[in-house]
């Protein structure tokens, strides 16, 4: 039996759509559910969910969040376990109409079941900063902030990041997404150095744009389930690691790429005048 | 200026992005993280100027108020070139030690 004083609430989320909030849950999940953390998923995007599909669970899914708060089904029958990795188990979100009368109360109920059985839950946070992130960001104690190295996903993440500190959610770290190095390197986009400046948060992972990602949400498993060494799934891992506390250095990719190009365009970026 | 900057200059090449894109993004959560648009925040510079105008003469054209952010801290930066103190506030600031700043308003 676990302690809910103790379970680490760990928000996803990133204020624009589309950034990698869901992708990062899933791969999450399966990796600290890897090293033995006992790990919840929580679907807080009751609107758009899909926290299921990329899991590969949305055909076991036979009650939800909704049946657990209207008291007509136990937790335990609600929360959906992985087969592979038995450590992980998702509480699928309800139907959408339950916006109407979900409360940020409902979400911390619900946050304090979790926490009697689990070592870590994941909170898969809606896109925007309306009610939705309002009702999710109430579960949460800390905080992992998903942007991409764009203009709209930075200013977006920046809204999320007052919000989070008006709620009193600390520690709130930053993963950074669809990392293309060789843009970078050509600073035909945003550095990482940038990123972090402009928002002022820790960084605890780089993400670099991978196609395999696309793959396995095709077929509903995880990078990091299968210990696929593609270069997401090592940046995920990564992530979990140093969520456990482990010390796992981070490299800047557009400053490690090798070759007479990358040499080049370091040469490149020296200042003239 | 990076060498990349001048050899793209040299070709006519526009100078690369992610420089502008830095800057654009500066400037709008500078605004963003204040809750001030343009049109308060162009009220607020007139007031500003009208103000620090009783006591000195400034340069309106050189005049600046701006937001600017660093480490998720904006501040209002004023930067009024004084052309010089207006024989007035001068006068305030002899005779008067102590005197409360409304005092020169109204006078």
């Amino acid at each position: 039996m676990s302690d809910s004083a103790v379970t680490r609430y760990i928000l996803i989320c990133s204020g624009k759509g589309g950034v990698g909030k869901t992708t990062l849950t899933a791969n999450l999940g399966i990796a600290l559910a890897k090293q033995g953390m006992r790990t919840a998923v929580l679907d807080a995007d009751f609107g758009l969910r899909n926290l299921d599909l990329l899991l590969g669970l949305e055909n076991r899914i036979v009650y939800t969040a909704q049946e657990v708060l209207t008291g007509h089904c136990r937790l335990e029958q609600a929360l959906v376990k992985h087969k592979q990795e038995p450590n992980l188990a998702l509480l699928p979100a309800g139907n959408p109409r339950m916006l109407e009368w979900l409360k940020p109360d409902d979400m911390q109920k619900i946050a304090a079941m979790l926490g009697e059985s689990f070592d870590i839950v994941l909170i898969d946070c809606p896109a925007g900063i309306e009610a939705g992130f309002q009702n999710a960001v109430a579960a949460a104690k800390e905080a992992i902030v998903i942007t991409t190295p764009e203009v709209s996903a930075v200013r977006d993440a920046d809204r999320v990041i007052g919000l989070l500190n008006t709620h009193g959610v600390k520690p709130i770290q930053l993963v950074l997404n669809r990392v293309r190095p060789k843009m970078m390197a050509n600073q035909e986009m945003l550095a990482v150095d940038d990123v972090t400046d402009i928002l002022a948060l820790p960084l605890l992972g780089l993400v670099v744009e991978d196609e395999q990602v696309i793959v396995s949400t095709n077929r509903g498993e995880p990078l990091t389930l299968n210990g696929s060494n593609s270069p997401a799934a090592q940046a995920y891992s990564n992530v979990a690691r140093r969520i456990c506390g482990e010390e796992v250095p981070l490299i800047d990719p557009a400053k490690a790429r090798k070759g007479l190009r990358a040499k080049l365009g370091r040469l490149m970026q020296t200042k003239i005048f | 200026m990076t060498l990349r900057d001048f050899v793209n200059k040299l070709l006519g090449r526009q100078p690369a992005s992610a420089a502008t894109a830095k800057e654009r993004l500066q400037l709008v959560l500078a605004h963003d993280r204040s809750d001030l648009n343009p049109e308060l925040l162009e009220q607020m510079r007139r007031e500003i100027l009208e103000v620090v105008s009783r006591y000195v003469e400034i340069d309106l054209e050189e005049g600046d108020v701006s937001l600017e952010t660093e480490d998720r801290v904006t501040a209002l930066v004023a930067n009024l070139p004084i052309k010089r103190a207006k024989a007035k506030a001068a006068e305030q600031e002899h005779s008067g030690e102590g005197t409360p700043v409304c005092t020169a308003i109204q006078g």
